[in-house]
């Protein structure tokens, strides 16, 4: 069921949301939506080679980031986290930069493709392309937090697909033994790129699985960001104080393509793709705050064209970094460089063109 | 100090560096009150408890995501293995994670993770309890491969493994875990990883191996010796990242070389060393880089009568040896 005006009120103060969080919430719903959409733009002008969108997933990861300790917590996102990325400190610089692999790509200096974020600085661990091998690194950071006694949560999120991997059953398992402090998101959007989830999973809900952990087992309409907010906050609050794991499954949409290289209406009917458009969470959560009195006009107008200029400054600032140095190409394969890993008899430097 | 077992030294390995060390702790089967199916960790549950010595489910991939996590958060796993024959598991969370995640964070992450395997045959395990896996590693960037020979190298690169900031895969081969015996210094030091060591000096023919295959090497050295034919035995010891200098500086010496593993030989690790040999001391050879390695089948045969034809032992050592130094 949607929250009305008046439930926001009554979730903010219970949650302790003021309307200043609630719109900058609401405003880090808009800044990844915008920045996603211009990836596409960017993508089909040539300028950028793959995008990789969280568009319809946004409210999801906000609202689930939200409780979580910025620069003391762990998250460990996946290829769609733009949001959570957002929500957990990285800049729409440092997204864009990803998207146009810089040198200065704080992800990866230019490394991997785009949408494999990641920050040392806020502690959002970086992103691989095989899925759900993130879980095991999350209970991991989860278990050195209870082994050192840091009071830290690791967070993970990964679609519904990806959640079928064994990796999955291995870390919920071990999560759930040493009741860590580990809270893992399934971002259901009903598709692995072209597969519908009554052919990935066994089960209509992913949340039904935490049972067989002996863990609980969350389904939340992913969106809504106040009530994935709620459902975070619970599930965080009982990793901190030594209650264990906790399954959260949002049920997300996906507005766009798997990809950039993906034509979704060869697999989902044109009826299929409007009714999914209902589903976006961005007007849903403008039209909560409006009714609720939170978002005027004002504000509004305020929040649009600072991230209109937030999104250009960000693709400006992409298009004028410089690509990675090839003489640096063979650095940080290991911690220290070893004389006997030697670069290519074409050297470093000229990147094989002559 | 009395002599030490190969398992006893590296046991004594993990504890001195658990005392040094209050962010080391050990993950794996049966690692806690049982001290491992070979005992490697015996007595540390017992005295670290169980925050530091954590038995898990049977999940290899598990023990080598969460050791990954565990590491990029602040502490440093020695994750073990039960038998090398099943890391393959793990082998997605080895290679797509431990061995990238440096490289593609370009610096952000790193991975400070020791990870022990038992492997090797000659001790009636067949075809799951016998295998050499040294090769699907040596060969990814991002990775170091460590197998010790004797009990001295193995505490002092085990110590280096566990204190080296990267992730080390560190194969201990089982049958030399009670027979073989030596002498382990007291005291506070360790062997660089990356360094071979010339084992016996010689003039006629390099032997170049690891593990069990460098004591038979040994062995076969000494048993043509009275032939007549000198043999120089390089003990390899860090597979990944290679010594070359030790390697070539021997082979640019004697002309030959032999280079001798357990695994089967197609593709296997010491075909790496042949061709590094053929490449970078073409001028020096006097015959050609031969690999003496286990057979083309897919493991180790159980039945005693298989298992012997199986293993690379001194006497095909010393049969191969001869042929070169003839050629």
């Amino acid at each position: 069921m949607a929250v009305t005006g008046n439930g926001v009120r009554r979730i903010a103060e219970e949650a302790g949301l003021s309307d200043e969080q609630l719109i900058e919430m609401y405003r880090m719903v808009a800044l990844a939506r915008a920045l996603d959409e211009r990836m596409w733009v960017l993508n089909r002008a040539g300028r950028i080679p793959f995008v990789i969108s969280g568009q319809g997933h946004e409210g999801a990861q906000v609202g689930l980031t939200w409780p979580l300790r910025k620069g003391h917590d762990w998250v460990a996102p996946f290829y769609r986290s733009i949001a959570t990325c957002l929500t957990f400190g990285m800049s729409p610089r440092d997204i864009m930069t990803a998207q146009y692999a810089t040198g200065n790509d704080p992800s990866s200096g230019g490394r991997q493709m785009p949408g494999h974020y990641g920050s040392a600085e806020h502690n959002i661990v970086s992103v691989s392309s095989p899925v759900a091998t993130q879980l095991l690194h999350a209970v991991g950071i989860a278990l050195a937090a209870k082994v050192r006694r840091t009071d830290q949560v690791a967070m993970t999120f990964m679609g519904e697909g990806s959640s079928n991997q064994g990796d999955v059953h291995e870390g919920l398992n071990f999560a759930a033994i040493h009741k860590l402090p580990f809270v893992f998101v399934v971002e259901n959007n009903g598709y692995a790129i072209s597969v519908p989830a009554s052919k990935e999973c066994s089960v209509e809900d992913v949340a039904d699985r935490a049972s067989g952990y002996g863990i609980p087992g969350v389904i939340v309409d992913g969106t809504d960001v106040l009530a994935c907010h709620m459902a975070a906050r619970e599930a965080v609050d009982r990793a901190r104080s030594g209650g264990g794991p906790t399954l959260i499954e949002a049920k997300v949409t996906r507005l766009t393509a798997h990809s950039s290289d993906d034509q979704q209406t060869k697999y989902r009917s044109e009826e299929e793709l409007a009714a999914q458009r209902e589903l976006d969470p961005l007007p849903k959560f403008r039209q909560q705050l409006q009714a609720a009195g939170v978002l005027t006009d004002e504000v509004l107008s305020r929040l649009a064209s600072e991230i209109v200029v937030a999104v250009n400054d960000a693709t400006e600032y992409g298009e004028a970094q410089p690509d990675p140095d090839p003489s640096t190409a063979m650095r940080w394969v290991y911690a220290q460089d070893w004389p006997s890993e030697s670069p290519p008899p074409w050297g470093l430097g000229s990147g094989g063109a002559h | 100090m009395p002599p030490r077992t190969f398992i006893e030294a590296i046991r004594e390995g993990l504890g001195d560096e658990m005392r040094r060390d209050p962010s080391i702790v050990v993950l794996g089967e049966d690692v806690g009150k049982k001290g491992g199916v070979f005992l490697a960790t015996d007595g540390l549950w017992a005295e670290f408890g169980d925050d530091r010595v954590i038995d898990t489910p049977l999940t290899e991939s598990m023990i080598v995501g969460v050791s990954i996590g565990a590491a990029v958060n602040g502490l440093r796993p020695v994750a073990e293995i039960q038998f090398a024959d099943f890391i393959h598991p793990a082998f997605n969370q080895i290679v797509s994670e431990a061995a990238r995640m440096r490289y593609r964070s370009n610096n952000g992450y790193g991975v400070p993770m020791t990870i022990r395997a038992p492997y090797g045959g000659g001790v009636h395990g067949a075809l799951y309890h016998s295998q050499s896996v040294e090769a699907f590693f040596t060969h990814v960037p991002g990775l170091k491969v460590v197998i010790p020979s004797t009990p001295h190298d193995a505490k002092g690169l085990l110590r280096s493994a566990i204190r080296d900031d990267d992730p080390v895969l560190f194969f201990e081969h089982k049958k030399m875990y009670r027979s073989v015996r030596g002498d382990v210094p007291a005291g506070e030091w360790s062997i660089p990883l990356g360094r071979a060591a010339v084992t016996r000096t010689g003039s006629q023919v390099t032997v170049v191996a690891y593990g069990l295959m460098a004591h038979y090497a040994l062995e076969a050295a000494e048993g043509v010796a009275d032939e007549g034919i000198s043999v120089e035995v390089v003990d390899v010891r860090t597979l990944r990242p290679l010594d070359k200098e030790t390697l070539l500086s021997s082979v640019r010496k004697t002309g030959k070389c032999l280079v001798v593993y357990e695994d089967n030989r197609f593709g296997g690790y010491g075909a790496e060393i042949a061709a590094i040999v053929a490449e970078e001391a073409f001028d020096y050879l006097d015959g050609p880089v031969t690999r003496l390695a286990g057979p083309e089948v897919p493991g180790v045969p159980y039945n005693h009568v298989l298992e012997d034809w199986f293993m690379v032992n001194p006497e095909k050592i010393a049969d191969a040896i001869r042929r070169l130094a003839a050629y």
